[in-house]
């Protein structure tokens, strides 16, 4: 890849000689960390291309359009072993690239904000929902184009108080994601109006996720795990480590639907979104991809379209004016979403609906109606203007 | 909201009996239902579905030919034209499209067809009388509006994530012009006298003014009703009477067609029709604007000349695209 990049300066450098007109070119790096996670289910395994999938096509469509206004996009991508200096691979990549797609672990994020901040360099948030990084560790330099916990567990709320489903018996997974994920649903409760009747940890005793042995056992713990609750209507399962949300469907004590990390689950994007015109970007990554868009995908996809759409707009491939109009008010992006996304200014984070999907169909997008704002519906998901603690100036 | 929809449907009925005293000539409006992959037979004269017809999956783009025989319609999910003759009122034909054709344009003798492949980043280029495919013309991504200059000698597509209008010598098929307009541009539609090239952008929330011969935009429509977030007033059709001094645009799920004075470029009157309105037609004495209402799956009848919704007709379901009979 790096390879190819170089050839491409070489290239233009040649060019520049013969032709006049030749196209800008906009470098964008794309920072993300070696190896996948483990699902429980196999269908969800991602795959090794997870995210970076999407930024590919965007940049595809960012040349398309690129065509008509003589600009180029590139990508270039770097993984993080275990171990290595997120600093400096960020620093190397910002040699090249005004702008990187960031897809790590909050720390390494904030590693690599810090260590561009003199720069200038920007990093565009595709992977990290953790609402710390958008509240007291926020950066000026970071932009988030991942939705937050916060706003995936109000999304989740809304639908379910709308739906009347307000007593819920909350699982937590022992991990330090899954007690995040937890608190932004008992802040949900706490906001909409749903009532907790019940908590239980569920502890990671470690194990494999995957055994000869099956599903015998398992049919056995759950209903085990899940009986002597108050009355409830929904079990949320707050299991961000994938350890047993994906168990408990089917297999709880009271027949009840589960929703969180399992059943029912609020996400920024899904194979199964055909809404809004969503079915011609759906075609365009399997065909580019031969597999079906994550929401990683999702998400770098956007991240790499907000960087092409302030290229056209400022007709222009310096950093520093798409910057100041990503960060302006004149600012907007198409996602297929219904509506148009824009950057909450207190801390430049995107506003979204959220879809909530059940891994077959798309059930509902929130915000629902009714949860109403002063100024935008979408500001009713996640952590607003007057509860934020960033400051970024 | 539904409750609202039924009282003023109600009192429309009431309004059209009465209107129905002054004899006009009898029309006949087709319209596709995107999800019910049909498309309904509107009688004009008593406002009536007269017939259902069956058509291929996910209709949307519609329009008659220019002798006024046959109905063409894009089924994009079975990526082709059909052709619906208006005697036997079914499916007769089908037309060589691209890949997922979604909206069409023809040129003024009705002999060359102009449909955008959303898939395809092309527009496909069709001879009607030989039923051949004449080529593609790349174009940006997600081409959905089109439309042909009054003089023929343009022909604009618009593309939905490019966000651009392109301007396409429709003699060499080559572009010749791009205009930046805002987020997902979907329909355009030229002034009558070719003098203003109206493009609307629904996710940007306005219309873009572009002048056709400096490929410049010179003025932008925008939208403000009061109680509506701006994230839902998103414009998709355009019609424009005749004499050019009138506009109507429809404005998706703010369920609203703007009247816009085309000369002025101002909003004067915003008329309440079904939800998430999506394209209109006028009858050809325009007299009445049609307009389809996607998720109420009804048309409301637009009195042109009183500019008041007379009349809500139920049709099939998710109505998309309308065209009456020249």
């Amino acid at each position: 890849m790096i390879r190819r990049w170089i050839c491409a300066i070489g290239f233009s450098i040649a060019a520049t000689q013969a032709l006049a007109a030749d196209p800008v070119e906009i470098g964008i790096g794309y920072l993300g960390h070696a190896g996948v996670r483990s699902t429980l289910s196999l269908v969800q395994q991602p795959a090794d291309n997870d995210g970076i999938a999407g930024a590919h096509l965007a940049i595809e469509d960012n040349n398309t359009t690129g065509k008509f206004l003589n600009q180029h996009f590139t990508l270039q991508e770097v993984r993080l072993k275990e171990g290595e200096d997120v600093a400096q691979a960020a620093s190397a990549l910002a040699e090249h690239n005004g702008f990187i797609i960031a897809d790590l672990p909050p720390d390494a994020l904030l590693k690599a904000a810090d260590a561009l901040r003199d720069r200038g360099t920007v990093l565009l948030n595709a992977g990290a929902i953790d609402d710390s990084l958008r509240e007291q560790d926020c950066r000026a330099n970071i932009i988030h184009v991942a939705p937050t916990r916060s706003m995936l567990a109000d999304a989740l709320a809304q639908y379910l108080v709308w739906k009347q489903w307000k007593r819920w018996f909350l699982v937590v997974g022992s991990h330090d994601k899954d007690k995040l994920f937890a608190d932004a649903l008992r802040r949900a409760a706490t906001r909409f109006g749903g009532k907790i009747v019940q908590e239980k940890t569920f502890e990671d005793t470690g194990g494999a996720r995957r055994t000869d042995s099956g599903v015998t056992l398992i049919q056995r713990q759950m209903p085990v795990f899940t009986q002597q609750v108050p009355a409830y209507d929904v079990l949320l399962a707050a299991d961000e480590s994938e350890v047993f949300a994906s168990y408990l469907p089917y297999r709880t004590w009271d027949p009840r639907p589960v929703a969180g990390s399992a059943g029912l689950v609020p996400t920024s994007w899904d194979a199964a979104q055909d809404q809004w015109g969503s079915t011609q970007l759906q075609n365009r990554f399997v065909k580019l991809n031969s597999r079906h868009m994550t929401a990683l995908d999702m998400q770098a996809w956007t991240a790499a379209r907000m960087i092409g759409e302030a290229a056209s707009r400022v007709n222009s491939g310096d950093p520093k004016a798409m910057l100041n109009f990503l960060k302006g008010p004149d600012f907007s992006v198409a996602a297929f979403k219904g509506q148009r996304l824009t950057l909450r200014d207190w801390n430049l984070q995107l506003r979204q609906p959220i879809l909530l999907v059940d891994g077959r169909m798309v059930v509902s997008v929130s915000p629902q109606e009714g949860f109403l704002h002063q100024v935008s519906e979408l500001d009713t998901l996640g952590v607003d203007r007057p509860e934020t603690k960033c400051k970024l100036h | 909201m539904w409750r609202r929809c039924l009282l003023f449907g109600l009192g429309a009925s009431l309004a059209t009996s009465l209107a129905a005293a002054t004899p006009a000539r009898a029309y006949t409006a087709y319209v596709s239902n995107e999800k019910g992959n049909t498309v309904s037979v509107i009688d004009t004269d008593n406002w009536t579905v007269t017939k259902t017809i069956k058509v291929g999956q996910r209709p949307r783009g519609i329009e008659f030919t220019r002798d006024g025989k046959s109905v063409m319609v894009a089924v994009g999910d079975d990526d082709t034209i059909q052709v619906i003759d208006t005697k036997k009122q079914e499916v007769v034909d089908t037309l060589p499209s691209g890949p997922d054709p979604e909206l069409f344009t023809q040129d003024a003798a009705g002999k060359i067809l102009y449909v955008a492949n959303e898939n395809d980043n092309t527009v496909t280029v069709i001879d009607l009388e030989k039923r051949a495919r004449l080529g593609d013309i790349q174009v940006g991504v997600e081409p959905e509006g089109m439309t042909v200059s009054p003089d023929g000698k343009i022909l604009i597509n618009t593309s939905e994530t490019t966000n651009m209008a392109h301007f396409i010598d429709t003699s060499t098929r080559k572009i010749v012009g791009n205009v930046l307009v805002d987020a997902r541009p979907r329909f355009a539609e030229f002034k009558p006298d070719g003098s203003e090239l109206w493009v609307s952008s629904e996710i940007g929330g306005s219309v873009s003014i572009i002048d056709p011969v400096k490929h410049v935009v010179t003025g932008k429509i925008n939208f403000e009703i009061p109680g509506l977030r701006r994230e839902a007033i998103q414009p998709v059709g355009i019609g424009m009477t005749k004499d050019g001094k009138t506009a109507f645009v429809a404005l998706g799920p703010a369920n609203r067609v703007a009247i816009v004075d085309a000369t002025s470029h101002k909003v004067t009157k915003y008329l309440l029709v079904g939800q998430r309105v999506w394209h209109m037609a006028f009858t050809p004495d325009e007299k009445y604007l049609l307009v389809t209402n996607g998720v109420s799956n009804d048309v409301s009848v637009i009195d042109v000349a009183a500019q008041k919704v007379i009349k809500t007709i139920q049709v099939g379901e998710l109505p998309w695209g309308i065209t009456i009979e020249p």
